[in-house]
């Protein structure tokens, strides 16, 4: 009889304290803050903790996970958070096999998903998916102009041997193809790998005008300094992916004359004053950097806040249609991120359109050539 | 492919594979004498190299507070044991190494600044900090169960990766370091070019090769050490303790990790977490010598060296499959040939 009135005197006491719960909204978040990954998770993680904690009048909670860079543990996350924190969105990860993992149960369960990584999607699953960073075709082709631009007639290749690095060859190479460029090697790595001298011996014998390195922060450095060390004497280009301190830090010397293409946030101050993004994305880096210290700012900070606006700017027409904790209100909030026009993030400005759904167009985008250790805006 | 690629290739592949033979010998030794397959080796290759890097940083490397940790629990554990018994001989020497030399060390960095000495002695400061670890491990997680079945002993290895891998992401952050060369000097040997770091990791690491075949050979600890691997209970018999046999193997396996360490940081970047494919890399040698044989481990580690460095030329996106496929042709090859004998039965 007693554990009988205890029962129900604890399932009303829990009642009780969930009703507020409940009216929140609760955002899942899962970043890759250890692991191979952890250059982008931890820059990322720091950025949510400046995000709005309230919209609309209603507060916003975010549970943050650690996936450790592995796919498996991001779709346990991803599904903890959708069953047992009844989240309203998810955000993340941050490299690109866990971000295809989150994905799988963010159509399952119908929640809408904001990726870090620049993830590529069937149409039935894209529904639901949304990124921040820009996509790998819109960072392609602002490479493959510099390129014609320079007269670049062969360029070897060496990238992840992961999807990040075949989402890159999969899209530059039909752009290489129409600009008469060909591909003289294409060769493979591993973010853990200590040694990539066959590669790019490999390369370097192939006689190249200019090189490719898809990889992500630091290890990116890899390549590069060993480019050089062979005396490679083209041109290197990197990815968005690798603009990172860490990536500075370790290529050195090495890094020199390198050119990347990158979100604006990363050259903010040099951007002229008209650009949409340049206040926000000042006012961001100052934050970022008064909180983490100086010079500790990376674009990946930026790619974790720009799925705080985007998710921000949705919220108060969601909330018109359910209330949150629902599927009708986890529906309006896709809608709503989809039909959002001209949204200001801090690096670019976001369109999303039912097929596209990374939504950054040529404002989201600049080359910049690494000098003296810094990054210099390459002029149009 | 010309004659000029395969050299320079060849060359990779040896001074990768004079790495993993160090690490070979390593694990068949901590193997061989406490029956532990020792997993974590790797972890002591990147704390090597970023306790280096964070000297030379001009930072107090975390891993000294790593040390200082493990003291006062190794120091508390014995010097209990040591008190109740009434040793008091054994407690002096019991507190000198847990915690006074740790100690001695922070004052060494309280006093003066790391980052200004010369690099030979912030190589000597990386591995006093380092290679003391090995032992305080050895006491801490293995000596408690060293009689325990081979499995638990791994189960323990694996855990004690784990831990070591977060605390070093704790300690060194997520990014990267690499180290400035020994020595920036350039041989030219007809058209082959071999830079001075790469003479400075073959050379070393035959030197240790020589130096410890000495200690096996000649002297009275590394002959006990030999006779505690063919037959712990013999070695007892004779008076030899099967504690300080571990202690001493937990010795030399972080110093030839920490040195190897060492000596790789100016080639590749070196992750919190690079240890452990590395480790691995020399896991794969060390089974090639059955777990029991240092001169085919080392020649396995050659040829897992020349395979990793030939197959990233051939066929790059295929290389690990290649390399850690090369262990199922051997472990057939041994399942069939070998008399096992089990220890436990």
């Amino acid at each position: 009889m007693k554990i009988k009135q205890l029962a129900v005197l604890c399932s009303a006491a829990a009642l009780l304290v969930s009703q507020p719960v409940l009216a929140d909204i609760n955002v899942g978040v899962s970043l890759s803050s250890t692991g191979p990954g952890a250059a982008l998770g931890i820059p990322e993680k720091n950025a949510i903790a400046l995000l709005p904690t309230s919209v609309g009048g209603e507060k916003i909670n975010y549970i943050v996970l650690d996936d450790g860079t592995d796919p498996s543990a991001a779709t346990k996350n991803a599904r903890k958070l959708v069953t047992e924190d009844k989240v309203d969105v998810l955000f993340g990860s941050s490299v690109t096999p866990a971000s295809l993992a989150m994905a799988e149960v963010a159509v399952e369960s119908q929640t809408p998903l904001i990726s870090m990584s620049p993830i590529n999607l069937p149409a039935e699953k894209n529904v639901w998916v949304f990124r921040t960073p820009q996509h790998v075709n819109l960072m392609a082709s602002a490479l493959v102009e510099h390129m014609k631009l320079k007269g670049v007639k062969t360029l070897g290749f060496i990238g992840y041997s992961d999807a990040y690095g075949e989402d890159w060859l999969v899209g530059i190479k039909p752009m290489l193809d129409a600009a008469g460029i060909k591909l003289t090697s294409t060769e493979r790595f591993n973010r853990t790998d200590t040694s990539v001298n066959g590669q790019v011996l490999k390369i370097v014998a192939s006689r190249p005008d200019a090189v490719l390195v898809v990889a992500s922060g630091s290890p990116a450095a890899l390549p590069q300094s060993s480019l050089i060390e062979r005396g490679f004497k083209g041109q290197i280009y990197q990815t968005h992916a690798a603009a990172n301190p860490g990536f500075l830090k370790v290529a050195g010397k090495a890094a020199e004359g390198v050119i990347m293409p990158i979100g604006p946030v990363v050259v903010v101050d040099q951007i002229e004053d008209s650009h949409p993004s340049k206040k926000i994305g000042q006012a961001f880096v100052k934050d970022y950097e008064a909180k983490y210290g100086a010079g500790s700012f990376s674009s990946f900070a930026a790619y974790a806040f720009d799925a705080g606006l985007l998710f921000k700017a949705a919220v108060p027409a969601a909330l018109k249609k359910g209330k949150p904790g629902t599927p009708e209100f986890r529906k309006a909030l896709r809608d709503a991120l989809e039909t959002e026009k001209e949204v200001v993030g801090t690096d670019g400005v976001f369109n999303m359109t039912p097929t596209d759904h990374f939504g950054l167009d040529a404002r989201g985008r600049v080359l910049i050539r690494v000098d003296n250790g810094g990054y210099k805006l390459l002029g149009k | 492919m010309d004659l000029q690629i395969a050299i320079l290739l060849g060359q990779d592949g040896i001074t990768t594979g004079a790495i993993y033979a160090l690490l070979a010998l390593a694990l068949v030794l901590v193997f061989a004498v406490t029956r532990v397959i020792f997993i974590p080796q790797g972890e002591f290759v990147a704390f090597g190299a970023l306790t280096l890097a964070s000297l030379q940083g001009g930072n107090t490397p975390a891993t000294l507070w790593l040390l200082l940790g493990c003291g006062v629990a190794v120091a508390a554990v014995d010097g209990l044991a040591a008190v109740r018994r009434g040793d008091a001989r054994r407690l002096v020497s019991i507190l000198g190494w847990n915690l006074a030399y740790p100690l001695a060390l922070a004052a060494l960095f309280y006093a003066s600044q790391p980052g200004a000495m010369p690099m030979l002695l912030q190589i000597l400061v990386a591995l006093a900090i380092v290679v003391p670890l090995g032992p305080m491990i050895y006491r801490l997680a293995f000596q408690p169960i060293a009689e325990a079945p081979v499995l638990i002993l791994l189960i323990v290895s694996v855990a004690l990766h784990v831990t070591l891998v977060g605390l070093g992401l704790l300690f060194f952050g997520a990014e990267g370091t690499r180290t400035p060369a020994f020595s920036d000097a350039q041989f030219e040997l007809g058209s082959i070019m071999i830079s001075g770091q790469q003479l400075w990791v073959v050379g070393t690491s035959a030197l240790l090769i020589a130096v410890l075949y000495l200690f096996f050979g000649r002297t009275i600890y590394g002959k006990a050490l030999r006779a505690t691997a063919i037959n712990r209970n013999g070695a007892r018999l004779m008076g030899f303790s099967p504690v300080f046999a571990g202690k001493l193997t937990f010795l030399l396996a972080a110093f030839i990790g920490a040195l190897s360490g060492v000596l790789i940081a100016p080639v590749t970047t070196i992750y919190y977490d690079t240890g452990f494919l590395i480790g691995l890399k020399g896991f794969v040698a060390a089974i090639i010598g059955g777990l029991a044989s240092y001169p085919l481990a080392a020649a396995g580690a050659l040829t897992v060296g020349l395979l990793e460095s030939f197959s990233s030329f051939w066929a790059s996106a295929y290389k690990e499959v290649i390399v850690f496929t090369l262990i199922i042709p051997v472990l057939l090859w041994q399942s069939l040939t070998s008399h096992h004998i089990d220890e436990e039965e």
